[in-house]
């Protein structure tokens, strides 16, 4: 097995993870988490392609490097939207959540 | 076909070349997205603000030596992103870490941050980056086409305010709330 395919599929596995955990949970910061780690696959099986002779394809790096930046705005945004359902309803879970 | 090209961008590290010459457009919708979600941020901050307790000492020890470390290393990434792997990014990265750091120290921007010179600092990577484009196309060529003798300094010149801009946003999105002054009670 190559490193690149070893690297394509720990990010399936990632995602696979994260969307597991994005149906399963209902508190909204694990499903932010859920979304972070589905990410984190996608990011890794872009960079998965790994180095020719000529060294690695940027343009799918340049993306993942694009990708975690937004990422991280994302987050944050989702972050600051939870914190204003908290303070809005009292929960930071969904309706039948069981960890409420 | 980056590799091909590469004469022409103005750097000679493909990954800079791509996020800041070829794929530019990219990069320029990116600082936006940053943008949009640092305003959607402040627009949603609650009413309760963060309390600021007594900042750790050992925290704050740390925070002392590592912030000058923290913008020294930004400022070498930036600059060696042109012909080896860094840039921008994970320059503006590493500022905005050391942002988070220092908030965590517990320090308040008091009245500088509401002033315009924040915003201006954060909205200038999108403004300069439209410049840019605007200028290209002011002499005769598409949006962000640079013309190859003067690419590396436009994208030094890009690089350099989107750093600052990208490492500002990211402190301000970890701040959470607008800084400044609370909003008066309605």
């Amino acid at each position: 097995m190559t490193t690149g395919l070893l690297f394509a599929l720990i990010g399936a596995v990632l995602f696979t993870l994260g969307v597991h955990g994005l149906i399963v949970h209902g508190h909204l910061l694990r499903r932010i988490l859920a979304i972070n780690i589905m990410g984190s696959g996608v990011f890794l099986v872009l960079a998965a392609p790994g180095g020719g002779p000529a060294g690695p394809d940027p343009v799918p790096q340049a993306m993942v490097i694009t990708g975690i930046v937004v990422a991280v705005s994302a987050t944050a945004l989702a972050l600051a939207l939870v914190l204003r359902i908290r303070d809005a309803t009292g929960r930071s879970g969904l309706p039948g959540d069981p960890s409420e | 076909m980056v590799n091909v090209n590469l004469q022409a961008s103005g750097v000679s590290n493909p990954v800079t070349a791509v996020l800041l010459n070829f794929r530019g457009y990219d990069t320029l919708l990116e600082m936006g997205v940053l943008l949009l979600a640092l305003t959607g941020v402040w627009s949603l901050a609650g009413k309760t603000p963060r309390q600021a307790g007594p900042p750790d000492p050992v925290l704050e020890l740390l925070a002392r030596i590592l912030v000058p470390l923290m913008i020294l290393v930004a400022g070498y990434l930036f600059w060696i992103g042109g012909q080896a792997p860094g840039g921008a990014f994970q320059a503006g990265s590493v500022l905005g870490a050391a942002g988070v750091l220092i908030l965590l120290t517990g320090w308040q921007a008091g009245p500088v941050a509401d002033g315009p010179g924040l915003r201006t600092v954060l909205v200038a990577g999108l403004i300069v980056f439209i410049l840019a484009g605007l200028a290209t196309m002011g002499s005769g060529r598409r949006f962000l086409e640079y013309p190859p003798t003067a690419a590396g300094m436009i994208i030094l010149v890009i690089g350099a305010v989107a750093t600052l801009s990208i490492g500002l946003t990211l402190a301000a999105l970890f701040l959470g709330g607008r800084p400044g002054p609370p909003p008066e009670e309605q």
